[in-house]
């Protein structure tokens, strides 16, 4: 994987060394809060409900075992022993005193991870499909891509002061694992003529308008990526409104002025600043996939441990069969560790499960590590005959749950628990939900099901695009729970319908197992997903499972 | 008809930390909500509103917070501010952590 560049080392240590003079002079009244704010912000310094929270990336979703025993660190000397994984492949701890920043970005700066551009009106941590480099379906690793854009797009001067934030996904696939079409700029790697591109979309995004990105480019040879992103971005920048913040996305200058005048501006942009790029972009990103160059992987050691264990331990056949995909290699395996116990917090790791698991990529998984927007932590590349010892080590730090891709497999938001913008909270009722089907032992008999929930309409839970979304606001000081139903975050990417009536927090689990128990009784069979049985039947029999009482009326 | 004036409690948080804070009738920052001043009066809240920017070396986003009064002093007004007041609910951290 990609390491930092002197230019790079000093660029984030300038920075960190910046901030703890910014900090010092607010501390001492010489910058107010209205003059310090959009500097901490610019370094990913937010103040939430009970304290000040740090966001930092990790870009497009990949980290190395030192980086992640870095945060383990971090965790407990400047916060409380854990940090929380985001839908934005970013790491949050949610109690940092304001003094002990500068420290901490200075920790993060010595391992070449940093916080700059998680906030801001700027172009966001580039995220990724966490399964670059590994699966068996990838066309080619995306991570270059992501990590040129990183580049380009840090400090960018440009685009420091967009209209609002900017966001950027990446999927090597044709299979959609980075939900690139929600996004300002999503892009999926396709191949013409035997050569690389991608097809370009723009305009998506999730929050209170929730839009899937519409394709601006068919195919756009790879080497023209950044001139092509620095013309939409450009466009925007030019017809983006600043005049209302809930309308300042991209997506709603698609909406409003329509894609083909965004193609226009954005095609008439590109014919400019073509001839100004010179090469010099390809040349660093040669420099740099160098660095992503495939990890060695054995040959001839066979399966048959793997076959026996399965055939042997059904608790590591039943995590076998729900936590690992398919690698490009037949005798490895991409592992999944779910951050999901039935119970816990989703995304939450703790500082020593953090250590254990840089430890276990270094024995097992070739020292690489992805987090994924899913919440969870990725090893791509495991021998298969590695597997049950992976799988005997997690098991005993509570991170051996079998159910990824499962109903307790919940993206959460932080929620009323955490954030200053939330409306109700996210992570009992993902909590709840995960108990509850654990309880009536239906989880892997309902088989692949997503819910996402988030704490209100910004969406950073991706409730539109869950199976089952479940959104929370406040009702007059009371939290109330809506449903959406048959959003889709792949490549056949759909927004949920509402289906009616919000729930109050008491209602929404007994709500769900409704709805889930309608689901089996009129599913054709065990084959048959929930979403598959959905866009079957549509959404009258599933909304007759939430609302019996209006059925009977 | 005008709506009636709800009660509150000036807010903010702490400028080091970011811990919640609020203003007592002694004007000082305290941390406890029962400490509170609780304001009942629209004229008055808008008084100690300006005398609570006057004070605010240490406190950021000061604001009106909705309250009531309770056997021990001010209560939350609405979930966020129970929540602000004691800490989240899936950890045992925040205030309900200092105050075991």
């Amino acid at each position: 994987m990609y390491h930092h560049s002197e230019f790079d080392r000093a660029f984030v240590v300038d920075r960190a060394q910046r901030f703890r003079d910014q900090v010092n002079r607010r501390i001492s009244g010489a910058l107010t809060e209205e003059e310090f704010r959009p500097l901490r912000l610019m370094n990913g310094v937010y103040l939430q409900l009970h304290a000040y929270m740090l966001r930092v990336a990790i870009p497009y979703g990949s980290i190395n075992p030192d980086q992640l025993r870095q945060l383990a660190l971090i965790a407990d000397r400047w916060d409380k022993g854990y940090g929380h994984f985001t839908t934005r492949q970013n790491i949050q701890f949610n109690w940092p005193k304001l003094v002990d920043i500068p420290d901490m970005l200075d920790a993060l700066a010595a391992v070449g991870m940093h916080a700059i551009q998680t906030s801001g009106n700027t172009i966001r941590n580039v995220t990724a499909d966490h399964f670059a480099g590994a699966s068996a379906d990838e066309i080619a690793d995306p991570r270059p891509y992501a990590e040129l854009i990183r580049q380009w797009s840090t400090d960018h001067p440009e685009f420091q002061f967009l209209p609002r934030k900017f966001k950027i996904a990446i999927s090597g696939s044709p299979n959609d694992r980075a939900v690139v079409k929600s996004h300002d700029i999503g892009l999926r790697m396709i191949e013409q003529d035997g050569q690389p591109g991608f097809e370009v979309s723009v305009g998506g995004g999730l929050g209170r308008t929730p839009l899937v990105g519409q394709v601006i480019r068919d195919f756009l040879p790879a080497t023209d990526l950044l001139p092509y992103l620095e013309s939409i971005l450009s466009a925007y920048n030019t017809v983006g409104r600043r005049d209302n913040k809930y309308k300042a996305r991209l997506k709603i200058a698609v909406l409003e002025l329509g894609i083909d005048h965004i193609r226009d501006l954005t095609e008439a942009r590109f014919a400019e600043i073509r001839p100004q790029f010179d090469g010099t972009d390809q040349q660093i990103l040669a420099q740099i996939a160098a660095q992503f160059s495939a990890p060695t992987l054995v040959d001839g050691r066979g399966t048959a441990e793997y076959d026996a264990a399965r055939a042997a331990d059904p608790v590591f056949r039943s995590w076998s069969d729900t936590n690992l995909h398919a690698h490009r290699h037949p005798d490895y395996a991409i592992a999944t560790i779910s951050l999901k116990k039935h119970g816990s917090t989703p995304g939450d790791a703790s500082s020593a499960q953090m250590r254990l698991i840089a430890d276990l990529a270094e024995r097992f998984g070739q020292g690489d590590i992805r987090i994924s927007h899913e919440q969870n932590v990725v090893l791509p590349h495991v021998h298969k005959a590695d597997l049950a010892a992976l799988h005997a080590a997690l098991r005993e730090a509570d991170l051996a749950t079998a159910n990824l891709g499962l109903i307790s497999d919940i993206i959460a938001c932080p929620g009323l628990d955490y954030c200053a913008l939330a409306t109700a909270r996210s992570i009992p009722i993902a909590q709840q939900i995960a108990t509850r089907f654990d309880e009536l032992k239906l989880e892997h008999e309902i088989g692949e099901m997503k819910i996402k929930i988030s704490g209100c309409i910004n969406a950073c839970g991706h409730h539109h695009v869950g199976h089952i979304g479940i959104l929370g606001l406040d009702r007059a000081g009371v939290e109330n729970y809506q449903v959406t139903l048959g959003g889709d975050a792949t490549e056949t990417m759909a927004v949920g319908e509402r289906a009616g009536p919000g729930f109050s927090k008491d209602e929404i689990i007994p709500a769900i197992e409704r709805l889930v128990g309608a689901y089996l009784d009129i599913r054709e069979d065990a084959s048959e997903t929930f979403i598959e049985a959905y866009r079957r039947l549509g959404p009258d029999p599933f909304k007759a499972a939430l609302y019996p009482q209006k059925e009977a009326a | 008809m005008a709506r009636a004036f709800e009660p509150v409690v000036i807010s903010a948080n702490d400028l080091f930390d970011g811990r919640v804070i609020y203003l007592s009738g002694k004007d000082e920052w305290v941390s406890q909500l029962q400490q509170a001043q609780l304001i009942t009066d629209e004229g008055q809240a808008k008084d100690r509103m300006a005398q609570a920017l006057a004070l605010s070396d240490r406190a950021v986003g000061v604001f009106l917070a909705p309250a009531k009064a309770g056997p021990n002093g001010p209560e939350p007004g609405h979930p966020r501010e129970a929540f602000r007041a004691q800490g989240p609910s899936n950890y045992f951290h925040g205030k309900q952590a200092e105050d075991a």
